[in-house]
């Protein structure tokens, strides 16, 4: 009963959400109409816009013309996470008159600690949405558009043939969207403010602004798939990205202040676990750029999937690399965790963080090396069991982990099995307080 | 001649996770290029999968070399001529978000 009530409350609080959000928007529109009248004691600002802005128009940098400019400007940012969040709070506190969200996910409890235009009651709700009620209820006076949208070349495209974007801001969280974003602003000749963090660290810079750089003049080939790791997998501190999303909204304000002193032609370093900033000096733009240079090869947006070898989203993609004999599903796993060895290969700090009793953990990295292996023989010995199973996060690393032991251990009588789904689906199927992270 | 080299970005875990290393190079009769620095690294510094931090004579793509906080590409990459007490920093570049 009081879960069934609970469940009809949360149906309820979205549905009536949902409604504020559209009249909101009406009111919005009705309110802009009426509150277009200038102040008749200033040149371009109505009043209460005045009071608003004062404390930057105080500002060199800013003053009434760089207001003016705020105001009129078009400003998209491509992800609505722990970057994008700070990032858009400070820009629409700013007066930026137009701000496109664009973001397909949904917010998920494990985004909380550092996308800070979420909350628990967002949860399940499209990113964008949580974005746009917080953003437009910091201020009314400005034009927020959330875009629930797969971001790709021909979304892309198109959003930048309808609209002129005066800046760009990349917080995005993959390598493919990352060369997409920026050829796409090549391109269409636009600045492109590039931040990336990951754990305690994180860097900032400006693309394709007053001769600098692009990103593919810096890298004009994209990493190999597998040196690339994701916040899911490695992890991030909130506010690091935090930094890092405030910074691009600074970069963001000064391209459309025409301050001087833009991070374009140079890179930003902040390592949070040493409090220490550096900034590099970068090469000028690359005559030889294969989309910014004299000759370009790149002259439409392309499929930087496939360019990038990887997926346009941080997610991990499941893989099968055993015959389907040699996998239980996760329903299984209690009766056998008696009478065989269960090795559980995430790495250290996740099997810390929550893991099934009567396991015993080798991460991956060390199975690959010899000691690794003979760690795995002298469970299996201690253990004096002939079935081992292989679990992990979600059931890859697991397979791969078995494949290497069963190559080094051929010919043993030893009975390898993995664990289909990994603990996901353990917390799917058996028991939903195994967390999911 | 001392060196410090250092590593950001997850390019340290290739250097058993440690961010900064002061290193010595041994007098030789040509000049130490940083070319000849990545394979004394290879040789004596990097722990497994070479393949994740060179390639080519070079280093992988996604990882950025700063001389003393400049852009190797403007102190001529690999035959960059070595100085004492430069600073060399190997970036992984991050995507993250």
């Amino acid at each position: 009963m009081c879960e069934e009530t609970i469940a009809t409350l949360i149906k309820d609080i979205k549905s009536l959400k949902e409604q504020i959000r559209e009249k909101e928007q009406l009111l919005a529109a009705h309110l802009k109409v009426q509150s277009n009248v200038p102040c008749k004691y200033s040149e371009a600002l109505q009043t209460n816009e005045i009071a608003r802005y004062s404390r930057q128009m105080l500002v060199d940098e800013v003053g009434l013309a760089g207001q003016i400019s705020l105001k009129a400007s078009k400003v998209l940012i491509v992800g609505a996470g722990g970057l994008g969040c700070p990032a858009a709070v400070y820009l629409a506190g700013a007066g930026v008159g137009q701000i496109t969200i664009v973001d397909y996910d949904e917010v998920e409890l494990s985004n909380l600690h550092r996308q800070i235009l979420h909350s628990e009651d967002d949860v399940g709700a499209s990113k964008v949405h949580s974005a746009y009620d917080k953003l437009h209820s910091l201020n009314r006076s400005i034009q927020i558009i959330p875009l629930k949208m797969h971001v790709n070349s021909a979304s892309i495209s198109q959003l930048m043939s309808d609209n002129s974007y005066d800046v760009v801001i990349d917080g995005s969280d993959n390598v493919a969207t990352r060369y997409l974003l920026n050829d796409a602003c090549v391109l269409n000749k636009m600045p492109l403010v590039s931040g990336s963090a990951l754990q305690t660290e994180a860097q900032l810079t400006v693309y394709n602004y007053n001769n600098g750089p692009c990103y593919r003049c810096l890298f004009p080939v994209p990493p190999p798939p597998d040196t690339v790791k994701s916040c899911g997998d490695g992890g991030v501190l909130g506010p690091v990205p935090g930094v890092i999303g405030c910074l691009q909204a600074l970069e963001t304000i000064k391209i459309l202040t025409k301050s001087d002193g833009v991070l374009a032609g140079r890179f930003l370093l902040f390592d949070g676990s040493t409090s220490r900033f550096r900034t590099a000096t970068l090469r000028p733009r690359s005559p030889e750029c294969a989309v910014c240079g004299h000759h370009p090869t790149v002259k439409e947006l392309q499929d930087y999937e496939q360019f990038c070898g990887a997926g346009a989203h941080d997610k991990v993609v499941s893989i099968d690399i055993l015959r389907s004999v040699d996998h239980i599903n996760p329903q299984q796993l209690e009766k056998v965790l008696e009478d065989s060895l269960v090795v559980d290969v995430r790495d250290q700090a996740q099997y810390r963080m929550c893991h099934l009793p009567k396991t015993v953990n080798i991460p991956y990295g060390e199975i690959l090396k010899a000691e690794g292996a003979k760690k795995f023989s002298d469970c299996l010995e201690a253990a004096g069991k002939r079935e081992v199973y292989f679990l992990c996060r979600r059931g890859n690393d697991s397979q791969r982990a078995l494949d290497h032991l069963k190559q080094v251990f051929s010919g043993s009588n030893v009975n390898f099995f993995n664990v289909k789904g990994g603990l996901e689906a353990y917390s799917h199927n058996v028991d939903a307080d195994f967390p999911i992270y | 001649m001392d060196i410090k080299l250092e590593f950001g970005g997850g390019a340290e875990l290739l250097f058993d996770n440690q961010k900064q290393y002061k290193i010595t190079l041994e007098n030789k009769k040509t000049p130490w290029l940083i070319g000849d620095l990545l394979f004394w690294m290879k040789d004596n510094l990097l722990k497994d999968r070479p393949e994740l931090f060179l390639q080519n004579d070079s280093v992988r793509p996604g990882i950025l070399v700063l001389v003393n906080d400049t852009d190797w590409e403007l102190m001529d990459t690999v035959r960059y001529e070595i100085k004492p007490n430069d600073s060399i920093l190997f970036i992984s570049t991050l995507h993250g978000g």
